[in-house]
């Protein structure tokens, strides 16, 4: 039975669908008056965090309270995890608490995968975050804001031209973003520097271009990945300035996308480096959005993975949805 | 198969109907420590008789890369469990790396590792001297001393790191001239390989780890050949990983320079695909490769480009795998299933017959490490360090029969063919029936 997430490319384009579907059910609970459902009541949600998130470790915690999970908060700092303990023993601790779901933040690629596969747990990991290979729910919650605004909110995003900006090497948000849009249907391109594309782009389905000002007219939305200055000093780009005045969205490039187009960010954003204070705070821009709607994905994930049979919001699901709700967000038969 | 008796020290022994490097069935007695005839229907009287039953008869096999851990990391290998695992393996001789803790870069190390190899008694343990002090790259090495010890060093290596310093490299190549050594080469560029985590390519693209670009082998094997061509000296390049790799070998022994080269089993059989699995058991370095690189090693050892197969046998304790990648140490043990995969890659696949695995596993690596009495040929008069082996024996690969202290073995499970079932050093048993004697 397939009950984790850890990759957006394990996802069919039904699987991506049924999330987002479900993610809209959840957003309208965010309307009412009272935002809390009792889907997961009895549950156990273990936020797993070895890196800092303050953002991402919010979103999901929000999530799974207002679903009536019981909410662990497992942070790395401070804890045993600084005085050497190893992430299996950190695992085996958990499990013996009971936890339904752990979600894990990473800073090395594949851990997530490995505390899925290694049989150290048997709940279900949905994977936050890990190094620079993946961050699955930020794709979605992409998705989700791009359908909004772009495709009335159902359906897939077939057609869609969107363009993805910045250190794309180091990024598990422009991984997960290709695999997850392209799943979808949209066209995804990619514009970074030649030094922060990755060796082996080529078998990405997507294209790559180093242009950004060939590419903004085209697209319907562009994505906008934050750039670490620290990266200057490895010699991926020369300076600042130059960076911004070639990779960076100001004003004028905005001006050359079309009408409808919108402005994303996953944040945190460097105002002035990749994107500057006019574009940040003009109404294409979705990064709050995207903040809002990120709630609203991690509380179908959330749902779909531990929530079994039971509808989420009464009436609101088709019954066939639901009852495949277990399988759809999948990683490796092969080991369980 | 049967055995009369128990083999014992020194005695005679008549191997009835072994294929000598695969040839057809003929008799070898053993006599003491050395080989006294090879024929048909030699006399058995006196001798203890092992039916050899059509199986093949090697020379004992020669490992030029071997970590056997101590001094200092007794929990993952020791020199008694790492020669155990060689003699199960078919070997009668391990070059032991100087990575050790403290560093064999100095004769008391080298000494203390050759007389621990020579205690064990199950294979013979010739101790590689490290190039640099500390393996820190700066400062030779009291190269001299250790080939003046009692260990007769004659391969040295910062095996584990690079010397990438080309100024250090090119002195210790000149310098080792003086008593016909050899610097074998760890080929990789350190500030390319900085946070490396698996090969740099399509895969690493998709999981999101470092990659170890191939050309940070190959730029220093190109700066190294050139090297050794000038001062007109030997470097041997250890565990070569890829295709690009093996064209400038080949290249460098167009010109009849002095280069080696030496391919593992595991860069003959597994690729980076088996990365996608996030498990820590594939995390080695040189990182697995592509397919096609795979099959350029392959037909490099077959053509005679690389001169030898060379475990890196690396043993690690458990906890150093139990864990994500990123955390988890690089290597592989490999001794004890490095004829197998051999086997597998190379003869079944028609690459080489069992005459050119033996030059190949035995005969070349004694060669470049100048060691004697070791890969000569199955002949009269010869020491007596021969391997029997089953090689139609099927059966898959079960860690917990492993005689090494450690269990990071990629083949865990996998169905590899053949067996060793009688390894011998210098007319002595160190297995029989596929058990340690």
């Amino acid at each position: 039975m397939k009950r984790h997430l850890i990759s957006a490319a394990d996802l069919t384009r039904d699987d991506a669908v049924l999330i987002l579907d479900t993610a809209e059910e959840m957003a309208r609970v965010a309307d009412r008056p009272i935002k809390k459902l009792p889907t997961l009541r009895g549950r156990t949600v273990v936020n797993l965090f070895f890196e800092d998130s303050t953002r991402t470790r919010i979103s999901f915690e929000a999530a799974a309270k207002r679903l009536s999970a019981d909410v662990i908060n497992f942070s790395a700092k401070g804890s045993s995890v600084s005085k050497g303990e190893s992430l299996k023993d950190t695992a085996l601790t958990l499990e013996a608490m009971g936890a339904d779901a752990v979600v894990i933040r990473h800073p090395g690629s594949g851990a997530p995968h490995r505390l899925a596969t290694s049989g150290w747990i048997g709940g279900s990991v949905v994977n936050a975050g890990d190094g620079t290979h993946e961050h699955p729910t930020q794709a979605l919650l992409d998705a989700f804001t791009i359908r909004r605004r772009l495709s009335g909110g159902e359906g897939d995003l077939a057609g869609r031209r969107i363009t993805i900006v910045g250190d794309v090497l180091h990024s598990r948000v422009a991984r997960s973003n290709v695999y997850l849009l392209s799943t979808l249907g949209a066209e995804v391109t990619l514009v970074a520097p030649p030094t922060l594309v990755p060796v082996g782009v080529g078998a990405w389905p997507c294209e790559v271009s180093y242009d950004l000002d060939s590419v903004v007219a085209k697209s319907d939305a562009v994505m906008m990945l934050r750039v670490q200055r620290e990266r200057m000093n490895a010699a991926f780009f020369p300076t600042e300035r130059e960076y911004s005045r070639r990779y960076g969205l100001d004003g004028q490039r905005m001006a050359r996308m079309p009408e409808h187009a919108v402005v994303m960010h996953p944040g945190p954003m460097n105002r002035g480096m990749e994107i500057t204070a006019e574009v940040a705070d003009s109404p294409r821009c979705t990064a709050v959005e995207q903040v809002a709607n990120g709630v609203s994905i991690r509380m179908a994930v959330l749902y779909l993975l531990l929530g079994g049979a039971e509808p989420a919001v009464s009436g609101s699901l088709p019954p066939e949805a639901a009852s495949s709700a277990p399988g759809t967000a999948a990683r490796t038969e092969e080991n369980e | 198969m049967t055995m009369t008796g128990n083999t014992g020290n020194n005695g005679r022994t008549l191997l009835r109907g072994a294929r000598v490097l695969g040839g057809e069935p003929l008799d070898v007695l053993i006599d003491g420590e050395r080989i006294a005839e090879v024929g048909s229907g030699l006399d058995a009287a006196g001798a203890e008789v092992v039916e050899a039953e059509g199986r093949v008869l090697l020379p004992g096999l020669v490992d030029l890369h071997t970590h056997l851990r101590e001094p200092g990391r007794e929990d993952s290998e020791t020199v008694l469990t790492g020669t155990r695992a060689a003699a199960k393996g078919g070997f009668t001789a391990v070059h032991a790396m100087a990575n050790t803790f403290p560093v064999a870069d100095t004769a008391g190390v080298v000494e203390q590792v050759w007389r621990l190899g020579r205690e064990s008694g199950y294979c013979d343990v010739q101790p590689v001297g490290a190039v640099t002090v500390g393996l820190e790259g700066k400062q030779l090495a009291e190269l001299g001393a250790m080939h003046d010890s009692a260990a007769d060093v004659r391969v040295f290596s910062d095996d584990g790191k690079c010397v990438d310093d080309a100024v250090i490299m090119r002195r210790a190549l000149e310098y080792v001239k003086a008593f016909d050594g050899v610097v074998a080469q760890h080929a990789q560029e350190p500030r390319l390989t900085e946070g490396a985590q698996m090969n740099e390519g399509v895969v690493s693209a998709e999981l999101g780890l470092g990659g170890w670009p191939a050309v940070a082998e190959e730029s220093i094997i190109a700066r190294d050949v050139l090297l050794a061509a000038h001062v007109g000296s030997r470097v041997h390049i250890c565990h070569l990983s890829t295709a690009g790799s093996v064209e400038l070998v080949r290249w460098a022994k167009s010109k009849g320079w002095q280069v080696t080269a030496e391919v593992t089993p595991h860069h003959l059989l597994l690729t980076d695909e088996l990365v996608r699995s996030y498990d820590p058991v594939y995390k080695v370095n040189p990182p697995l490769r592509t397919e096609a690189d795979v099959r350029a090693l392959r037909e490099a050892l077959a053509d005679g480009t690389i001169d030898c197969v060379a475990t890196d046998h690396a043993p690690h304790p458990h906890e150093d795998k139990d864990c994500e990648w990123g955390a988890a140490a690089m290597g592989m043990v490999g001794l004890e299933t490095a004829l197998s995969v051999v086997q597998h890659t190379m003869v079944e696949t028609g690459l080489l017959d069992w005459a050119g695995v033996a030059e190949r596993m035995s005969g070349r690596p004694a060669a470049i490490g100048r060691l004697e009495g070791q890969g000569r040929p199955v002949a009269a008069g010869e020491p007596a360090n021969l391997v029997l082996l089953d090689p139609d024996y099927r059966g898959s690969v079960d860690s917990a029969c492993f005689a090494s202290r450690s269990r990071n073995t990629p083949y865990q499970g996998r169905d590899l063919p053949g067996r060793v079932t009688h390894t011998w050093l210098r007319g002595r048993a160190t297995v029989v029936d596929g058990k340690l004697a």
